[in-house]
Formats: structure tokens, C-alpha cells, sequence
């Protein structure tokens, strides 16, 4: 099984690095681009285990490693 | 006083503040090793500079699961000195023992110069050899330096003084360009609520001999013998 757990930065919390790309994809020409933020992905693959276990596992890593709660929030899919 | 300066694989300024501490002020000074389970009997704590596991998921980021840390962690739960310098501050944050995160530099560089910083409270372990509103000539090295904290937390660390550096300007003055990585409030060095443990993004093991530059690092070293006595 393969889970994808995107984090990205809470709406309240200014990216700076999402802003030079929406800079540098405005100087392209893309004038329709109202906004960038960037993430990080991370794809786990994982033993078949329940869905229940899944369903608390991966939020508890994702919370506890992936991601700095304090800065960040995540979402989580399975992909595989 | 016993100092002990915490290793991991990536940590670059351990043998700085080993320097310092040992031949340049005289202290009984050793590496713990991030792995061991023992902090020999130290009197203070020192997180060093550097970059633990290559800043690998964020900075400070798995340092934070090293085996030593939960011994550290107890260690200033139970108001024993520790202090984080750069990384180390990085690594305190993950571990939530001082509040808030580290953001990128607000002008994506990686910021390696010398930055004056204000003390902003002398009642402290780490600054009471220092005057309120002295201003220390350290440099600073990092890219992840701009610290993030929400307004509730804010409020509490401004009401509980807990800022204990700021970025300035040579005459003391505050002003958005002084405040080289955006950090909110312009806060460069932080304690916690109760005071016994300290973060700070300037190097002081780096301006701890006239040599070399600046002098002013010593007065956080010597806050902390003085405290320790």
C-alpha cells in the first residue's frame, strides 16, 4: 500500500518561497496566476493494515514528524 | 561549572563553543554524543551551531528523536541551563520546549555577516553580565531564522519577557532593514517561561575573542558561570 501526505504552510503563515515562484512565473507572462504556496510531498509505502489503522496512524505521524504543526497543516490520500 | 556540549551527526560549531568555553574562559567542557543516554553531570546544556542531519525534513527537525533528548528534555523540565545556538535554537523548537517555529529568511538567502542585537532583559541565567539595551556585535549563519509564533503566544512571551535579543541597528534603534531575516518582534534570542532555557540565532562562540573581532559573546557565557556560582 502507498499513502501520499501533502503538508503545506497554514493560510496564516506567510511562504516566502511560494511567493518567488508566483514572481517568477508573473515574469513568464502567466498574469493569471493569483498565488503559489509550496509544500512537500512524502510517499509511504506501508504493510496492508486495516483501514481503521491507517485512519489513526497516519494523521499521528503526519502531525507528530511530517510536519511542524505550528507552521504547518497536512493532507493525506491513498494512492496505491 | 560542568558544560555539556551536545554532538549530533552535522553539528559544526561543537568544537567552537568547546573552545571557547574550555580554553578561552576555563570551564570543565565535554561532548556528549546525541546517542548516549548521559549528560555527565552537566551544569548547562549547550545545543550547538551546525546543520543536524543536513536540515533534513526541517531544521532541527529529526535532531529533536536523537536518544539524548529526552534526558534534555527532563533536564530543563526539572529548570536545568540549557541553550540553543542556531540549530540548537532550531532543535529546541521541534522539541517544544521554547515556543514557536523557524521560518525561511524572509529574502531567501542564507544570511553569514555580523548583526547587532539589543538585550532586551538582563534578569536572566544568560544576560545578567550585560546592561538592559546593551548592544552585542555577533554574527550570525542560517537560513531558517525567521521566527514565527501566533498572537496568542506572542502576547504571552512579550507579557512574561521572555525576548531576551533583539536585531538592531548599531545605535540600539530598531527598523525593518536591522531585522535581517524578518523575524517577528525582531527577536533574535528567546528564553523561556521560566527562564532557564535559551535560544538565540547569533553565534556567540564565534565573538568570544578580540581576534576574531568581537568580545561580546563572552557576556553570555559569563551570565551563565555567574548564575551557575
Amino acid at each position: 500500500m502507498k499513502v501520499r501526505v501533502l503538508v503545506s504552510f497554514k493560510e496564516s503563515v506567510l511562504d516566502p518561497q511560494g511567493q518567488a515562484v508566483k514572481n517568477a512565473l508573473l515574469t513568464l507572462g502567466y498574469d493569471f496566476i493569483k498565488d503559489v504556496r509550496q509544500g512537500k510531498v512524502f510517499e509511504i509505502e506501508i504493510d496492508h493494515i486495516s483501514q481503521k489503522k491507517i485512519d489513526q496512524v497516519i494523521p499521528e505521524i503526519s502531525h507528530k514528524v511530517l510536519s511542524n504543526p505550528i507552521i504547518e497543516k497536512f493532507d493525506w490520500e491513498i494512492i496505491e | 561549572m560542568r558544560f555539556g556540549i551536545v554532538v549530533f551527526p552535522g553539528s559544526n560549531c561543537d568544537y567552537d563553543t568547546l573552545y571557547v568555553l574550555k580554553d578561552v574562559l576555563k570551564q570543565e567542557s565535554f561532548f556528549l554524543w546525541h546517542k548516549d543516554h548521559d549528560l555527565k553531570r552537566a551544569d548547562c546544556i549547550i545545543l550547538p551551531g551546525g546543520f543536524s542531519y543536513g536540515d533534513y525534513l526541517r531544521s532541527g527537525a529529526i535532531a529533536r528523536f536523537s536518544p539524548l533528548m529526552q534526558e534534555i528534555k527532563e533536564f530543563a523540565l526539572s529548570g536545568g541551563i540549557v541553550v540553543g545556538i542556531c540549530n540548537g535554537f532550531q532543535v529546541l523548537l521541534e522539541l517544544g520546549l521554547l515556543p514557536g517555529a523557524m521560518l525561511r529568511n524572509k529574502n531567501l538567502k542564507f544570511l553569514c555577516q555580523y548583526v547587532h542585537v539589543r538585550i532586551e532583559n538582563t534578569e536572566t541565567p544568560f544576560t545578567n553580565k550585560g546592561k538592559l539595551g546593551q548592544v552585542l556585535t555577533i554574527p550570525i549563519a542560517h537560513f531558517d531564522g525567521n521566527y514565527y509564533t501566533d498572537q496568542n503566544n506572542l502576547k504571552k512571551i512579550k507579557q512574561n519577557h521572555q525576548i531576551t535579543l533583539r536585531y538592531c541597528n548599531p545605535d540600539g534603534s530598531l527598523s525593518e532593514k536591522a531585522n535581517v531575516n524578518g523575524s517577528m518582534e525582531q527577536i533574535a534570542g528567546l528564553t523561556n517561561e521560566k527562564r532557564n532555557v535559551l535560544g538565540m540565532m547569533p553565534h556567540p562562540e564565534r565573538a568570544s575573542e578580540s581576534l576574531l573581532g568581537s568580545c561580546d559573546g563572552q557576556i553570555i557565557f559569563k551570565s551563565i558561570i555567574n548564575y551557575l556560582k
